[in-house]
């Protein structure tokens, strides 16, 4: 296989990273959410945790972005 | 049309060299130097008057310290009193590098890998002698979960050791790969606006100025991401959590 096409598809598959940083960020809304609607009391007391969590979750998916960067301008 | 990469090209504004070390002052260094005199200003000039009741920027300034200071207290205790100045140092300039890179034509110094790396690194060499000093060889027992047996040890101890080294890249790459796909994705979307055209272009352009004010939220959580995560380092060397 020609280098340039082995490294367009390596960028796409690095993207893949996507769908567990997806699941991770819906996972901690969704929880946000449902914890809010049982004890809406207690609801902005954990918001900054959801948005520490919010921020490390979207980290990795920047992993990702960081490691098809380097598959496409590094190597 | 101009790359999205382009954005963050380092350009010499005064060459400067010694013998073969580049110690230029860059578009980078001149952003960092706005950065902190800005933030100086908010400080000394918001808290000359010292005023009972504050007024605007006296509040930030407070609203800043308050913020941080508690921070500390609640995730490393008393025991992190000392090291409150050097946190509230580095969220501020982190801050304000990120916000400062949000003007149109600026340069956001914290989008360099270099720049979050260096500050990732004193974090961790710093946080590695508070735990040595603090704790002695005794520290080394960090990378050791207590009342895990043997055989799960010889698995466990590597994994510690490994995540305990990585902290620094993490640290820093976590803070970098926001600056970077924030800033490229806004100008991707700048390039559509282009495209476009009159007609349709108004559609991406709306799509940036909701992303922007996303950016300015992710600008602010970033700076609060390393200085809580620097905070719970501090913990972890000071107290030795397990």
């Amino acid at each position: 296989m020609d280098a340039a096409a082995a490294k367009l598809i390596g960028a796409g598959l690095a993207t893949i990273a996507l769908a567990g940083v997806g699941v991770g960020i819906g996972n901690i809304f969704g929880s946000f959410v449902s914890g809010a609607l049982r004890n809406p009391e207690a609801a902005p007391r954990v918001f900054g945790n959801v948005l520490l969590g919010f921020a490390l979750t979207e980290a990795v998916a920047l992993f990702a972005l960081v490691i098809a960067f380097m598959i496409l301008f590094v190597f | 049309m101009h790359s999205p990469m382009e954005q963050f090209e380092i350009k010499r504004l005064l060459d400067f060299r010694i013998g073969s070390f580049d110690a230029s002052y860059t578009n980078s260094a001149l952003w960092m130097t706005i950065a902190v005199i800005l933030a100086t200003f908010v400080f000394v000039i918001g808290m000359r008057q010292k005023a009972l009741v504050p007024g605007r920027l006296q509040g930030v300034a407070e609203l800043g310290y308050e913020f941080i200071a508690g921070m500390v207290r609640d995730n490393v205790g008393n025991a992190g009193k000392q090291y409150f100045p050097f946190i509230l140092t580095l969220f501020v300039f982190i801050l304000f590098c990120n916000v400062l890179g949000l003007v149109p034509y600026s340069f956001t110094p914290t989008s360099h890998i270099i720049v979050t790396f260096a500050m990732a690194l004193v974090v961790f060499l710093g946080v590695t002698a508070i735990g040595f000093i603090k704790h002695g060889v005794h520290f080394v027992s960090f990378f050791v979960p207590k009342g895990v047996p043997f055989v799960l040890l010889l698995l466990l101890v590597p994994i510690e050791i490994i995540s305990y080294f990585v902290r620094p890249f993490s640290l820093s790459i976590r803070l970098f790969a926001n600056m970077l796909a924030g800033h490229t994705m806004l100008k991707v979307f700048g390039g559509f606006v282009v495209m476009l055209g009159i007609w349709a272009g108004w559609a991406p352009l709306a799509f940036i100025i909701a992303f922007t004010g996303l950016e300015l939220l992710i600008a602010f959580l970033q700076a609060y991401v390393f200085a809580i995560l620097t905070c719970l380092y501090l913990n972890d060397a000071i107290h030795m959590s397990h």
